[in-house]
């Protein structure tokens, strides 16, 4: 019998291509990737046919299935200022590397005096805390303070900006703030209302409310 | 990794030319590889493509005297509840035994499905979107730009005879119902549409309404 005759070819293969696609992949996703935060509560938001995209500048404010309040804003500049302010209104004092860990956090719902606290914890256990929400009654209304400082804050950031443009003599292009609501779809809508009261004291009206894209069909 | 002697036991080795070892030219990349398709399973599972979507939405000023709450022509009120329930009732607000001797207010039942208030929105705002929809085919005919038909299309929204909607929940609905309600709202073209607080006449009315 004859006997086939195996190619005597080189085991390995010349992955060069692969390699090549596989950076190229990575490359991508660095460039487009914005790393997805960790929430404290997980908020399902109802949909819409609304495809406006949410502004960068923007202070968002969570509110979950039990109506607790969560707060975030967006630059971590303003972040940390705001921290300050609230410090000072509260007379809490916080250490410059608490500051700076604030400034890296993503959205909180504990009420100021238990702040620090929060702060001061490792991240893993952080993410294990019940939060109780910042309270947003009339006699303690931090979550309104949180806001007017907020947007003081903000405001300031945005002239400083605009000033450190202007010097180098460039254009600045001011993106106000905005006010964005995320609420959970099962949440009461009185929970939504009283939030939003307590944005319309502070004499804004416009906001953002953040909803999915609507899946199915399009009703004509 | 390791390699196999093939030296032979080294005998007789001792007058061989000393001869530059052939390197080969290429190197081992599976190490790269691995890391980078670490790297990439990384980003895959940690990146978030899609930026929420939002609707933006104007809440009323809070009116300095609370007497022309009813004062509007044209307008629709949805009263939302628990257990997704909606009603609604068209012009202004009577309640029984009123002055002027105009029969009492009727809430009406209607549901968030396409043939409930769907078409109830539809009907109601017929003229407005008879209008957007004359405007629309001029559109496609290139009569109009896009700029002037997006212009045309909110003035349309904001006539006088436009129909007015106002939207309003008790302690039990959920957000959900308002920001299905509001998204209906934008589907039909309603233009002006507001958020306000339930009257305590109303909120009686729809209790009882709820009872049943």
């Amino acid at each position: 019998m004859a006997k086939i005759k195996m190619p005597k070819g080189n085991p390995s293969l010349d992955m060069t291509p692969m390699v090549d696609l596989a950076f190229l992949l990575v490359t991508f996703f660095m460039l487009t990737a914005s790393s997805r935060v960790s929430e404290p509560v997980v908020v399902d938001t109802p949909s819409s046919i609304s495809d406006k995209l949410l502004p960068e500048n923007v202070m968002l404010i969570s509110i979950d299935e039990k109506g607790r309040a969560f707060y975030n804003i967006n630059n971590s500049d303003v972040r940390q200022q705001t921290l300050e302010k609230m410090g000072e209104q509260y007379k809490i004092n916080f250490t410059d590397k608490e500051k700076k860990r604030f400034a890296g956090m993503t959205s909180f719902g504990v009420p100021i005096a238990q702040l620090k606290e929060y702060i001061n914890m490792d991240d893993p256990h952080r993410m294990l805390v019940k939060s109780a929400g910042i309270p947003h009654d009339s006699l303690h209304n931090e979550l309104g303070d949180w806001i007017q400082f907020g947007r003081v804050e903000a405001a300031k950031q945005a002239k400083v900006q605009k000033e450190k443009a202007e010097s180098l003599g460039r254009e600045f292009k001011y993106e106000p703030l905005r006010f964005a609501i995320k609420a959970d779809s099962k949440t009461n809508y009185i929970a939504v209302k009283d939030i939003i009261t307590v944005f319309t004291d502070k004499d804004i009206y416009r906001f953002n409310l953040i909803t999915d894209l609507e899946q199915g069909e399009v009703k004509k | 990794m390791a390699e196999v002697n093939t030296d032979g036991g080294g005998g007789g080795g001792k007058h061989d030319k000393k001869r530059a070892k052939k390197a080969s030219t290429k190197i081992d990349m599976t190490p790269m590889v691995d890391l980078a398709f670490l790297l990439l399973t990384f980003f895959v599972l940690t990146s978030t493509f899609s930026k929420p979507k939002t609707m933006e939405i104007n809440f009323p000023a809070k009116p300095e005297d609370k007497k022309d709450e009813t004062k509007v022509n044209n307008a629709l009120t949805f009263l939302m509840t628990k257990d997704d329930g909606i009603y609604y009732y068209y012009g202004e607000f009577y309640i029984a035994g009123n002055a002027k001797g105009v029969p009492p207010t009727q809430l009406i039942k209607t549901n968030y499905s396409a043939t409930g208030l769907h078409k109830l929105l539809l009907d109601k705002n017929k003229p407005t979107n008879d209008a957007i929809k004359s405007l629309e085919d001029r559109l496609k005919k290139r009569e109009i730009v896009d700029t002037t038909y997006k212009r045309l299309v909110n003035k349309e929204k904001g006539t006088k005879e436009a129909l007015t909607v106002l939207v309003k929940a008790d302690e039990k609905a959920i957000y959900k119902n308002v920001i299905d309600l509001i998204d209906e709202l934008n589907i039909c073209n309603i233009g002006k549409y507001a958020i306000v607080d339930m009257g305590a006449k109303e909120l009686e009315l729809l209790n009882v309404a709820n009872q049943k």
